[in-house]
């Protein structure tokens, strides 16, 4: 069976450890982390989300300008899983507005990453729910 | 057409020189510490085993030759543990490994008796932890004693546990996470003392899990006073799927498994000859390998530890060093996760495992680590190093080489830095 068709036929799910090498490219070469810590006024708003209780931990930073997410930084504590999906989110908004970036769901995250294993899949995939609470905190 | 026929055959030629030029690499650059999870066959044990796939084939059960040379294999395995153990060859039940070991030794000793008060610790392993949540809910009362923060377990608290209905009682020899080695025969005198005062010859029964012992400490049963000891072939240089249950004369279990009444009726089904044959050799060698074994990885063990601790900020060591196996190292590194770091590792060409929620089922971080009181910034951040035979210093520093980047890369991705 091609890979393509394991995971459709599981919608979403590649079962055990099975991480694709989207996954594994962003989780050894993650996008738009922040390693400085921020500048005052650097960006327009930050957010957090999850307890390290479960063992994943998000915070986000984002850059507005005329409408369009212009910068978008994270960090994570967290397992692959976690790491790569903040990462492919971070590409996925950028450069969107605020309310398109809203609409992206754990689903296309998942999609984006060609999959993840199912056990992975409620509790590491949180950037679009650190994003949320990022833009709760631009919008006070 | 024509160039698909010779693809194919080109392919038919290459593949098997290529195949052993890969298999070779891999074992020269991946450098495995993950002994504690499982072990390879040792070839010596693997020679033993040879025989009884093709030439010695037979079911110990029948009575012509080839059953005769089955149950002389089976009676000739028995002697061999049997003395290994200071036991007697009627004291040792051969079983499907580890797991099973400790589940008849648990439900069997319990559901002889129907009900009672049972006894075990907070970092056993799940097969006697989810092994007791089981008689609770069959109406057994069960007490789980604390560790102290060395993971060492609790004697005044486990004393004070102790109660005339208490039928059972479960204590690891080895922990499989972090390696702290139990005071089994202090735990065993407080026993004979406590069922001396109450006058109750038998009860409680004590069972060890000593599946992590046989290639580091003394497993002479008298020594150690125990009723009941679980060993396994697969953390020992042998083969997967056997272990056995030394059950002292005289005690009954009630068996989980009914059939053909074989091993005394305790456990039924066909004997695993080739598997029964190799448990018996791998636990002869690991024994008679154990003292300069161990010798050389305490020096190995304890260059590793300081090291570690030495070049990686905000590092902590679970578990007693002094009382400790070995082959055990178990570090948790703030801030980052066990997973990541496990993953990054194995990028690396390093085996090993963690105890991180997210590399387990339940999503929750290792109730070992956390019974050490730890915090979940550093429960989530456990890593566990197991040397082995094949261990070389060199191994170690090349971890120590590569590790304190990955921990620092990490950190600096972390939300929690």
């Amino acid at each position: 069976m091609t890979k393509d068709k394991k995971q459709k036929k599981a919608k979403g799910d590649v079962g055990g450890w099975y991480y694709s090498e989207k996954v594994k490219d962003h989780f050894f070469h993650p996008r738009n982390v922040l390693l400085k810590d921020p500048k005052p006024g650097e960006f327009d708003a930050e957010g957090v989300i999850g307890a390290p209780i479960c063992g994943d931990v998000m915070r986000m930073w984002i850059s507005v300008r005329q409408g369009k997410i212009k910068k978008l930084k994270w960090r994570t504590f967290g397992c692959a899983t976690a790491i790569a999906s903040t990462s492919v989110f971070s590409e996925m908004a950028i450069g969107k507005t605020i309310e398109e970036a809203l609409k992206i769901t754990p689903q296309d995250i998942i999609k984006e990453l060609s999959g993840l294993p199912k056990v992975k899949i409620h509790c590491s995939v949180l950037a679009n729910q650190a994003f949320k609470k990022t833009v709760d905190n631009y919008n006070l | 057409m024509q160039d698909k026929i010779c693809a194919k055959k080109r392919k038919k030629i290459c593949v098997p020189p290529l195949f052993i030029v890969k298999l070779k690499i891999m074992n020269t650059r991946r450098i495995y510490l993950d002994h504690s999870s499982t072990t390879y066959l040792d070839p010596r044990v693997k020679a033993v085993m040879e025989p009884y796939w093709i030439e010695k084939f037979g079911n110990a059960s029948s009575i012509y030759e080839e059953g005769r040379e089955a149950k002389k294999a089976i009676s000739d395995a028995r002697l061999k543990v049997a003395s290994v153990l200071n036991a007697r060859p009627d004291e040792i039940v051969f079983i499907a490994g580890g797991t099973e070991s400790d589940n008849l030794a648990i439900f069997g000793a319990a559901r002889k008796i129907g009900k009672g008060h049972i006894i075990t610790t907070k970092i056993e392993h799940h097969a006697v932890l989810h092994a007791f949540e089981k008689l609770v809910k069959e109406g057994f009362e069960a007490d789980y004693v604390d560790v102290d923060k060395d993971g060492i377990v609790d004697l005044k608290q486990f004393k004070a546990a102790l109660k005339p209905e208490t039928v059972l009682v479960s204590i690891m020899y080895a922990n499989n996470e972090i390696g702290t080695v139990q005071p089994i025969t202090e735990i065993s005198k407080i026993i004979r003392n406590f069922r001396n005062s109450k006058h109750l010859a038998a009860f409680p029964l004590l069972h060890t899990d000593a599946v992590q012992a046989p290639s580091y400490l003394d497993l002479n049963v008298d020594k150690l006073g125990v009723d009941l000891l679980t060993l396994n072939a697969s953390k020992i240089y042998g083969p997967k799927g056997i272990g056995c249950l030394y059950v002292k004369r005289g005690i009954k279990l009630e068996p989980l498994i009914y059939g053909g009444g074989q091993e005394s009726g305790l456990r039924s089904g066909t004997e695993n000859i080739p598997a029964i044959a190799g448990f018996a050799e791998a636990l002869e060698l690991a024994q008679k390998e154990r003292e300069n074994e161990s010798e050389r990885l305490k020096k190995i063990r304890d260059y590793f530890i300081e090291q570690i601790l030495k070049k990686i900020p905000d590092t902590v060591l679970n578990g007693s060093q002094e009382n400790r196996l070995p082959n055990n190292v178990n570090v948790s590194f703030l801030n980052v996760e066990g997973e990541s770091i496990v993953l990054y590792l194995d990028a690396k060409g390093v085996s090993c495992s963690t105890g991180s929620a997210c590399n387990s089922a339940s999503l929750e971080p290792s109730h070992v680590i956390r019974a050490l009181k730890r915090s979940h910034e550093y429960a989530n951040g456990s890593v566990r190093f197991t040397t082995g035979k094949i261990t070389k210093k060199s191994d170690i520093d090349y971890v120590l080489k590569v590790l304190p980047d990955i921990v620092k890369k990490l950190r600096g991705i972390s939300a929690l830095s």
